[in-house]
């Protein structure tokens, strides 16, 4: 968690988009933490803008008022992302660990008000999972024009936290039925992406699109990942835009290129024909699961790592207790 | 529901078309991703501003190709279609 002391300055983002935009990026994703708690968001989204990228605010929609809103389309910013937890009041204020729902209303109402395209993503779990036909209804009756059902991933606070959080089997089953009717029946009005816990696939996950492939994120004190789970990999040293060229960073550091190609890999990835199409899963999670990021995601089923993953649904047969927040601190920055 | 020469598409709103200076060709860039366009298909695509039937579009680019192009056309607006990418009114 880095301070607003230790974030990146104006003109340093402003550079880094340039640079971004030279690399060949189309799309840019202006999240956090919570992004509107910087003030000078509108103009970096002005910029943005005028290099041509696509930006996306991915918001909780506190702090988002009309006023923001309104300067924000004026810049040019394409679309807004807005995050739900529940369609239950309570349960999500819960989830949330604030009272967040005016917050949330508020934010809509702006953004209707301005016709902002916009989509609503809720993350899905064994307490809110149950009422996914209410978080469809409930996204609908707010007039987005795209709605995220995403299961939890298991990192970080997530993977603490999992038998709190894994749905069971029936949980699953019961879910998809009604995301295939939401999709079917909502076609060409709301557009509806339902992703599945990867604990309940077969194969894993072609992550991000592969390691270093299309995708980059620089966080808010400069450090330029792969992904957002690639800190967990603690054997893994991630270069700052601060010190380097995001050219530099993306084409040559040692982070980026650890996982590139299939030279890095270890068997049963090695020699098999899907790891072209998946990559062998998320490195994250193999280091996670397994200490060593090398190793195929154990949510493969070809890999005897599975049963990690097996045990893991095994578990969620039975309840849990409480969740294991994380609350905001500042911790002294890692290199 | 198919398209025909007599609907009008539209862009879906989350979509836009812009030229990549860096790969020197048009993409359709979206929430959730990015398609490579060639020059017919960027062209078909800024014809369509909600306004204009798939027969009114497939005219005017038939000027400017020197060819029936209707067909075509009407094809690579369905396969948007069933993408939900474009929607027929």
């Amino acid at each position: 968690m880095v301070g607003a002391a230790g974030e990146l300055a104006t003109d340093d983002w402003k550079r880094v988009f340039t640079e971004a935009r030279a690399l060949g990026v189309l799309q840019l994703g202006l999240s956090g933490g919570e992004p509107l708690a910087r003030q000078d968001l509108e103009e970096l989204a002005a910029h943005a803008h005028r290099l041509g990228l696509y930006t996306t605010l991915v918001t909780s929609g506190v702090g988002l008022t009309r006023g923001r809103a309104e300067t924000l389309r004026d810049a040019g910013l394409d679309h807004i992302q807005i995050s739900i937890q529940d369609s239950d009041g309570a349960m999500a204020d819960r989830i949330a660990g604030m009272r967040a729902a005016p917050f949330k209303d508020a934010a809509v109402a702006a953004v209707r008000g301005l016709g902002f395209a916009f989509s609503i993503n809720a993350v899905l779990h064994r307490a809110n999972i149950d009422r996914v036909r209410d978080i469809v209804e409930l996204a609908a009756s707010l007039g987005a024009d795209r709605l995220e059902l995403a299961n939890t991933q298991y990192y970080g606070w997530a993977l603490e936290n999992r038998r709190a959080l894994m749905p069971t089997a029936a949980q699953i089953t019961a879910a998809q039925a009604v995301a295939d009717d939401a999709i079917r029946r909502y076609r060409d009005r709301m557009r509806i992406i339902y992703v599945l816990p990867d604990y309940y696939e077969a194969y894993p996950k072609a992550c991000y699109g592969g390691w270093g492939k299309v995708y980059l994120m620089v966080a808010p004190d400069g450090r330029t990942l792969p992904c957002h789970g690639a800190t967990h990999i603690t054997t893994l040293r991630f270069d700052s835009v601060r010190d380097r060229s995001l050219d530099w960073i993306w084409n040559e550091s040692p982070a980026f290129r650890a996982y590139r190609g299939d030279e890095w890999m270890v068997e049963p990835c090695r020699s098999c024909p899907q790891k072209t199409v998946d990559f062998g899963g998320c490195r994250c999670q193999a280091f996670a699961l397994t200490g060593d990021a090398r190793n195929a995601d154990p949510v493969c089923t070809l890999t005897p790592l599975r049963t990690i993953i097996d045990r893991a649904v095994e578990d969620a047969a039975t309840p849990a207790g409480g969740y294991r927040y994380r609350y905001l601190t500042l911790e002294p920055s890692r290199t | 529901m198919p398209l025909t020469e007599a609907s009008v598409p539209t862009l879906w709103r989350l979509a836009r078309v812009i030229f990549d200076p860096v790969r020197q060709q048009a993409v359709l860039v979206y929430p959730e991703g990015v398609t490579l366009l060639n020059d017919t298909g960027a062209a078909i695509l800024e014809l369509c501003d909600g306004h204009r039937s798939i027969r009114e579009i497939a005219t005017i680019l038939g000027h400017r190709y020197q060819c029936d192009v209707l067909s075509d056309v009407t094809d690579y607006l369905s396969q948007l279609a069933d993408r939900e990418f474009i929607r027929g009114d």
